[in-house]
This record gives structure tokens, sequence and C-alpha cells, in this order.
């Protein structure tokens, strides 16, 4: 067993057992906590793979911003406690049901796909660096880039128009 | 390392975002779960980005490079998406005083 496969063992029993505590656990704090443990978890399949430039992204925008603005809400609410109501029990477990149909159904699927001898390239391969990403962002890629940032603004004003007070 | 692990993995995320989206109350878990499935999703392009780069390098020197930037996108889809949807979440908070889903039927009446 080499080390990128002890690794990638690791990172997935890590991104899956806080991906599972993020739905159990009670409290909505611990849930973002434990989904922080999950987007460090995925970078580091990242960085694994030779993305760097994906695997800083995710940390900083994911990680450093999105949970830190989930926090914040969930602190404003002050829902740090466990408030939410006890569910019907059989609904839950319909739901968790479903969920694992799905993932029958999607495993099953995989079974007849062709995929048995491709790859995935680990530790080489230079598509992930910003340099190779930066080329094809700003020549190929220049109008969805552009057409993004009309996106922010639109998200930004839309914000301070649904959160305002009053009216 | 074959794309079959990445594969399953990237399912079993998104089950588990499907499964918290289905038996939690909490809006702002459910919306948490939404971004377990984005990431999930992005785990898997950037595994297939890598399997394509390792077959088709010889003919292209940036092939699978696509998928890369796909994850970048919907990074930043995902992050307006943030912003819009927490401002509703507060929104709902004060009007309503909870985050429970199950008080938004009243918008049918």
């Amino acid at each position: 067993m080499s080390i990128s496969e002890i690794l990638f063992y690791f990172l997935s029993v890590l991104a899956l057992g806080s991906a599972l505590m993020v739905v159990i656990s009670r409290n909505p704090v611990h849930s973002v906590l434990w989904l922080i443990v999950t987007f460090f978890a995925i970078s580091g399949h990242y960085i694994m793979m030779n993305a760097q430039f994906l695997g800083i992204v995710n940390l900083i925008v994911y990680a450093g911003a999105i949970m830190v603005l989930f926090l914040f809400v969930i602190m404003l609410m002050n829902l740090n406690a466990e408030t939410e109501p006890k569910k019907n029990k059989w609904l839950r477990m319909a739901g968790i049901v479903a969920g694992g149909c799905l993932l029958l159904v999607l495993v099953a699927a995989l079974k007849d796909a062709d995929v048995k001898n491709s790859a995935v390239q680990l530790n080489s391969g230079n598509i992930g660096l910003i340099e190779q990403l930066g080329k094809t962002l700003f020549t190929e890629y220049v109008v969805p880039f552009e057409i993004s940032s009309v996106l922010f603004l639109s998200a930004m004003v839309g914000t301070v128009v649904i959160g305002k007070k009053g009216d | 390392m074959n794309i079959e692990y990445y594969i399953v993995l990237s399912i079993a995320l998104f089950c588990i975002g499907i499964t918290g989206v289905l038996t939690r109350r909490n809006a702002i878990i459910i919306f948490m779960c939404i971004e377990l499935m984005l990431n999930a999703v992005n785990l898997l392009l950037v595994a297939f980005s890598k399997m394509h780069h390792l077959k088709g390098v010889a003919a292209n020197p940036t092939a699978g490079i696509d998928g890369q930037l796909f994850v970048f996108f919907i990074m930043v889809v995902a992050a307006a998406e943030v912003s819009v949807g927490l401002a509703i979440i507060v929104m709902m908070y004060r009007n309503v005083h909870s985050v429970d889903v199950n008080f938004l039927n009243r918008l049918k009446h």
C-alpha cells in the first residue's frame, strides 16, 4: 500500500465521517464545525491530485468565508442551543431510506460503467497550477468570468434589498 | 488511484447531503447540506479532469483543464447563492421567529 493510497483512505474516511456528523449533530454550531472539517478533507484531496489552486481557494472561500458567514447567522439568531423540535420518526426514517436507495442505485449504475482502467493522475501534472488555469481563464473563459462579476453584483444588491429592515 | 474510488466517494458524500436535506428541518442545516452536495460534485469534477489529463496530455498539454475551471465557477455561484440564501433565512427568522422550514407552509395562505 503506497503512501498515496493511505492518504486517500484517510481523507475519505475523514470526509465521510465528518459529513455524517454534519447531518447527525443536534447543535447547529457543531454542524458548521464538522462541515469545516469536511472541507479540509476535500481540500486535501485536491492537493493530492495536484490541483493546488482549487485546494487553496476551497479553504479560503468555503472554510474561511462562507462558513464564517454561517456561524455569524447562527450566533445572530441565538440558535446555538438545541432548539430543533422532535420530528416525526417515520418521516425521518423515510428520508434515510430514500437517501440510501439513491446511494444504492448510483453505485449499482457504476457497476456497468466502463471505468475499470481509468487512473487518476496523482502528485503530478501542471493543469492545476495557477499559471495554466489563469491562462485558460483569461483567454478561453473570459466571457463567463465577466458574467460572474455581474452575478456577484446582482447578488450583492439582492442581499442588501432582502436584508433591509422596515417597509 | 482508480477513478472508481473517487466516484464512490463523491456519490456517498452527495447522498449524505440528500439525506440531510430530507431529514432535517432547520433551514441553516439544510443549506449546509446543499453546500456538501456542491462540494461532492466539485471533487468529482476535479477527479475527472485529472483522469482526462492523463489520457490526453500527449495530444494537448492542457487537456482536462475545463473541469477545474468549472469547479472555480461553481464556487463563484455558490458564494453568491450563500449570500442571498442567508439573507432570506435572516428575513424569515425576523418574521416568524424560527428557522424551522415547516413554518414556511403558511406561504400558501
